[in-house]
């Protein structure tokens, strides 16, 4: 009996792994990454079953809907080959099965992989990236490129060997324990970091000015003596560049015009910074809720933006 | 553009398309795509800066369940061909990436009809790989996946075919003849958008429990000392921390001896 068992080599554990890389590759408004994952199952439907029938059966099932986030999908895919080894071993494996562990699995794992990888991740080696290449450092891309795809790489291989190992254990992990701690932390760190993000990278400044109030002598630094100062030839600039420099320190910013311009944005950034951006973002969050299709919220944003622009108000 | 040139740059975008749908190697992703088109049209430093500074306004966008981010792939190949151009047509360096920043965020939308386009078009596209299913055909189910994948690399493409034959004085015109308050508009326009892709990760995850990190991510933030590397550590540590309390409440809860003596008391002679 022993021999007759057919299992799933490295290799065609590896060759599954590459060609689950293009997953979302025919993805699709009807049964969304059905097609990639039918196209990642072909090693191993074609290793598992020699019988033109159990082929056949076997594609079929795997062209059923399936939506995930494309990394995570990795152990998903990890413990359906477990389960087809079982199954074209001779053990019980209804379709409804494999079917039910598809999409119990892919749920929470979306909840994890959007946070992890597109929320966190990402803006972090991205924005590491382009903080050097915006000085016109070649380090930037190829830091980010480099570090992104080693550790999707590995993360991929590992986690379907992980699937794979654990086979249908990991779906009593899914209804609570493990798997449902890792969704939580996902979402304590996801919601904090897009706090942050928000925060950082939603930029919204009003421009009207509040008020205008001329400052008293000696708030501000006294050009005109600066001026005399450096009448005084080469020590004379270098005295007018150190007294304007050390006014400025007391001053602060306010010190370098005569009138002290306050603007809206100024009185929001006093209450809390970003005021403005988090009641964009809480906006969307209810429009989305309400149905608006994201479409029509961005080319609201940029009517906005102009009108508010040509009012003056942005 | 010699033809060699506009023949590298059409792999670049294709290699991006596709990436704009995959999402592994990240082709797509301003940073590279454009450090790319730079590199194959000889103006390697301006790709780089502008990927850079692409690259900080496209970190919210992402592909969320069925929903579509806007499109970084045409964004950033399209916008850095039109910088190639204008320097090509005597624009100096700044100029020409300023203005290329402010053609993104129009192209990404843009780009976002033309992935649900391909998105449609791909229903058809599995009906047959259904068909070859059922005949257990493995071969053609491969084909298809291939063919399927590459549709999505010709979407980049060919609008990045078509661009490169735009001669670059009438690129120059229509960036002289654009008034300033569209481009400012639009660049503030473009300040907001992030908050879209925020917004769906949001309504994804958010319950009453993981409210307060939200706040104090958004708290935490304007501590501009605080680098973002800084800030993932506290995110993770929050996570941690809470995840273990959560922990002991329920175990301590469930068990005999809860610390709490004068409790254990009371609760002995009931």
């Amino acid at each position: 009996m022993a021999e007759n068992k057919v299992t799933l080599s490295k290799n065609d554990r590896l060759a599954v792994w590459f060609r689950h890389q293009y997953l979302q590759g025919s993805w699709n408004y009807e049964r969304m990454q059905n097609g990639g994952w039918c196209f990642s199952m072909i090693p191993a439907i074609k290793k598992l079953y020699t019988n033109k029938e159990d082929q056949i059966a076997a594609l079929k099932r795997h062209m059923e809907f399936y939506n995930t986030h494309p990394y995570v999908s990795s152990p998903v895919i990890g413990v359906t080959l477990a389960l087809e080894e079982d199954r074209a071993n001779g053990a019980p494996v209804e379709d409804a099965a494999i079917q039910g562990v598809k999409v119990g699995m892919m749920g929470p794992l979306a909840g994890v992989g959007d946070p992890v990888f597109w929320f966190t991740l990402r803006p972090l080696l991205g924005a590491l990236g382009a903080s050097l290449a915006m000085g016109g450092s070649i380090m930037g891309p190829i830091l980010f490129f480099v570090a992104w795809n080693v550790i999707r790489l590995a993360f991929e291989w590992y986690t379907q060997e992980f699937g794979y190992n654990l086979g249908t254990s990991i779906t009593k992990d899914l209804s609570g324990g493990l798997m449902g701690k890792i969704t939580e932390g996902a979402s304590i760190l996801g919601m904090f970091v897009i706090g942050a993000l928000v925060e950082r990278w939603v930029s919204i400044s009003f421009a009207p000015t509040v008020s205008t109030v001329t400052q008293s002598e000696g708030a501000y630094i006294d050009w005109n003596a600066i001026a005399e100062t450096a009448n005084g030839g080469g020590q004379g600039v270098a005295d007018a560049i150190h007294s304007a420099l050390s006014q400025y320190a007391s001053l602060g910013a306010t010190g370098l015009e005569v009138e002290k311009v306050t603007t809206l944005q100024a009185n929001l950034d006093s209450l809390i910074p970003g005021l403005a951006a988090v009641g964009v973002t809480l906006l969307c969050c209810w429009l989305l809720k309400k149905k608006v299709s994201p479409i029509v919220i961005i080319i609201g944003m940029f009517a906005v933006g102009i009108v508010g622009h040509l009012i003056g108000l942005l | 553009m010699s033809v060699f040139t506009i023949i590298l740059i059409v792999i670049v975008a294709f290699l991006a398309g596709m990436e704009g749908i995959l999402d592994q190697w990240q082709f797509h992703q301003p940073l590279v795509a454009c450090t790319l088109i730079g590199l194959v049209s000889g103006h390697f430093e301006a790709g780089i800066i502008l990927g850079g500074t692409l690259q900080m306004m496209a970190l919210g966008w992402a592909n969320v369940g069925a929903a579509v981010a806007p499109d970084a792939a045409l964004a950033s190949v399209a916008s850095a061909i039109l910088m190639v151009i204008a320097m090509n047509g005597g624009a100096d360096q700044g100029e020409a990436i300023s203005t290329a920043i402010a053609v993104a965020v129009p192209l990404s939308v843009a780009g976002l009809f033309l992935t649900m386009i391909v998105r449609t078009l791909a229903i058809p596209v599995v009906h047959i790989m259904d068909g070859a299913a059922a005949r257990g055909d493995f071969m053609a189910i491969d084909v298809w996946s291939i063919i399927a994948i590459c549709m999505q690399g010709v979407r980049i493409a060919i609008p990045a075919a078509a661009l490169c034959f735009i001669p670059s004085d009438a690129v120059m015109s229509v960036l002289n003849m654009m008034p300033a308050w569209l481009n400012e508009g639009m660049t503030i326009g473009g300040g907001m958008v992030a908050a879209v892709g925020y917004a769906m990760v949001i309504n994804m995850m958010a319950t009453n429990e993981v409210w307060p990190f939200f706040a104090l991510g958004f708290c935490l933030a304007a501590i501009s000392q605080l680098t973002l590397i800084a800030l993932g550590v506290i995110g993770i540590s929050f996570a941690l921390i809470y995840l273990g309390l959560k922990d002991v409440a329920k175990s301590g809860a469930g068990a005999a001896g809860s610390g709490d003596p004068l409790g254990d008391i009371l609760d002995d002679y009931e």
